[in-house]
């Protein structure tokens, strides 16, 4: 009768050491798993290489090249005889250019009085998920930008006097999978400005924010703060624009309104004449398409 | 007879506990998943995968990060993260089973196993069944297997406008060399 009981014991207990020994095993790799050091970076703070008009802290891998077209149709207040803008568009064509994982370089040319853009770009600081080490994401933009339109009335403008250069340091931060948020104090420089009353280095402050509404799109606010009494000689209004993101595998179609109908920084920020409240509302898009020149191994 | 019994109780639990200390380790495991149709190729591997083999036991578990897969193109690696395997909200995916089979892991030798157990991905959990081999040389055990899964079983979604783009059951391959645990 003792001994059985016995037996009934030991059974018992092997059968508890039998079942439990392969949870044990994955516990004791959960653990080892858990403990080893290891630093994740923050990944798809946005989802493209603009907000609506702003740099985004994002570039392109290293050799990846991504192509952009911008758009941007007329003014919605222009009336049903422009088809409410429908009948204008300006248009930036760009390419960017991963040279490495932190650096890129980009070219661009937009309509918008014959434009040129180009670009440096480097990823100073990477936010990482780990214990919240690096809390943001901070990289650092360089953009010159030359227009080539003719004025037959200012012959006096040479090519140093189209030029004009932008220094950015972006700063944004995943706070979580569906919020990010950036911001990016903003000094642009003009070699050449209307009047002695103008300033040739402006001062801005450029905000923008994304919300994801499902896993592949999100809505995006984008706003540019440009201090006061630098830009005189000519109406200007600060920028705002809402983004739509939708994103399909390598692409990124953004659908944009904004009161900037420009869409390089040293013309949207600072030469904004329009205002949403009077309707100087410009319909357009963004579409981003990514290729891969080089095959990571 | 009390006594007896005191002392087999105890030597039961110091053979239990002594056979689990000898288990096989590996911390860089391999498993590699593939995805072929007309219109893409998919690959992405991982080399940090955890891994635990008790040859008295026959049970075995896996333990990977889903942010430890390399794509070749980085772009993808992010889709694959943010898009699809959520690897913010399920970091791991685990495996916990046992194999079965004539073998004799204590003995050197190529043995053909069935492993039967309960993979967990993107939060859920599924039984799995795959034929493996085990090979064991010098204290160490090498295991390989290879089989296929159905992402849509793991609740993970492939929207319309992709979905030729990714097999309908993907390909895994997965390689493991053990090493004796001191």
């Amino acid at each position: 009768m003792k001994t059985r009981k016995i037996y009934f014991v030991f059974t018992c207990l092997l059968y508890g050491l039998q079942t439990e020994a392969q949870d044990q095993l994955l516990q004791s790799l959960k653990d080892s798993l858990a403990a080893a050091p290891r630093t994740e970076y923050v990944t798809g703070t946005f989802k493209a290489l603009y907000i609506v008009n702003m740099k985004t802290i994002e570039a392109p891998a290293a050799g990846a090249l991504n192509v952009e077209i911008q758009h941007r149709f007329g003014a919605l207040n222009s009336g049903s005889y422009e088809l409410f803008g429908l009948d204008n568009a300006t248009l930036r064509l760009g390419l960017d250019y991963g040279i490495s994982d932190r650096l890129s370089v980009g070219i661009g040319r937009s309509s918008f009085q014959k434009t040129f853009d180009g670009y440096l770009k480097y990823k100073l600081l990477r936010q990482s998920d780990n214990n919240g080490r690096m809390p943001l994401s901070v990289s650092i933009l360089s953009s010159m930008s030359y227009y080539t339109q003719h004025f037959p009335d200012k012959t006096y403008l040479n090519s140093t006097y189209r030029l004009a250069y932008t220094t950015q340091v972006l700063m944004a931060r995943k706070f979580s999978r569906l919020f990010s948020m950036e911001l990016t104090p903003t000094l642009i420089h003009y070699n050449l400005v209307p009047t002695s009353a103008d300033q040739n280095n402006v001062l801005a402050l450029a905000g923008g924010a994304r919300m994801k509404i499902s896993r592949r799109m999100s809505i995006n606010v984008e706003y540019d703060y440009l201090f006061p009494n630098q830009v005189v000689s000519t109406p200007v209004n600060n920028s705002l624009s809402l983004g739509w993101d939708i994103e399909t595998g390598g692409h990124v179609f953004q659908l944009v309104f904004s009161n900037s109908q420009s869409m390089t920084e040293t013309q949207y920020i600072t030469q904004t004449p329009g205002t949403w409240s009077h309707g100087d509302i410009y319909f357009g898009f963004n579409i981003s398409r990514n290729f891969n020149l080089k095959v990571h191994k | 007879m009390r006594l007896r019994c005191c002392l087999s109780f105890l030597l039961i639990l110091l053979f239990s506990g002594n056979a689990f200390c000898q288990v096989y380790l590996t911390k860089t495991g391999f498993i590699g998943f593939y995805s072929k149709t007309p219109l893409e190729d998919i690959q992405a591997e991982n080399n940090q995968v955890y891994a635990i083999l008790d040859p008295a036991s026959h049970h075995l578990a896996f333990a990977l990060l889903l942010k430890g897969f390399i794509f070749p193109r980085e772009l993808m690696q992010e889709h694959f993260n943010e898009n699809y395997a959520e690897s913010d909200k399920y970091p791991k995916a685990t495996f916990s089973g046992s194999c079965s089979g004539e073998m004799d892991l204590s003995k050197e030798g190529i043995y053909q196993v069935v492993i039967k157990g309960e993979l967990n991905l993107h939060g859920v959990t599924r039984p799995i069944e795959t034929t493996a081999q085990l090979e064991v040389k010098n204290d160490r055990i090498l295991g390989t297997a290879f089989f296929k899964i159905i992402p849509e079983n793991f609740d993970i979604s492939i929207p319309e406008v992709v979905r030729g783009k990714i097999a309908k059951d993907i390909d895994v391959k997965v390689r493991t060399v053990w090493m004796r645990s001191k």
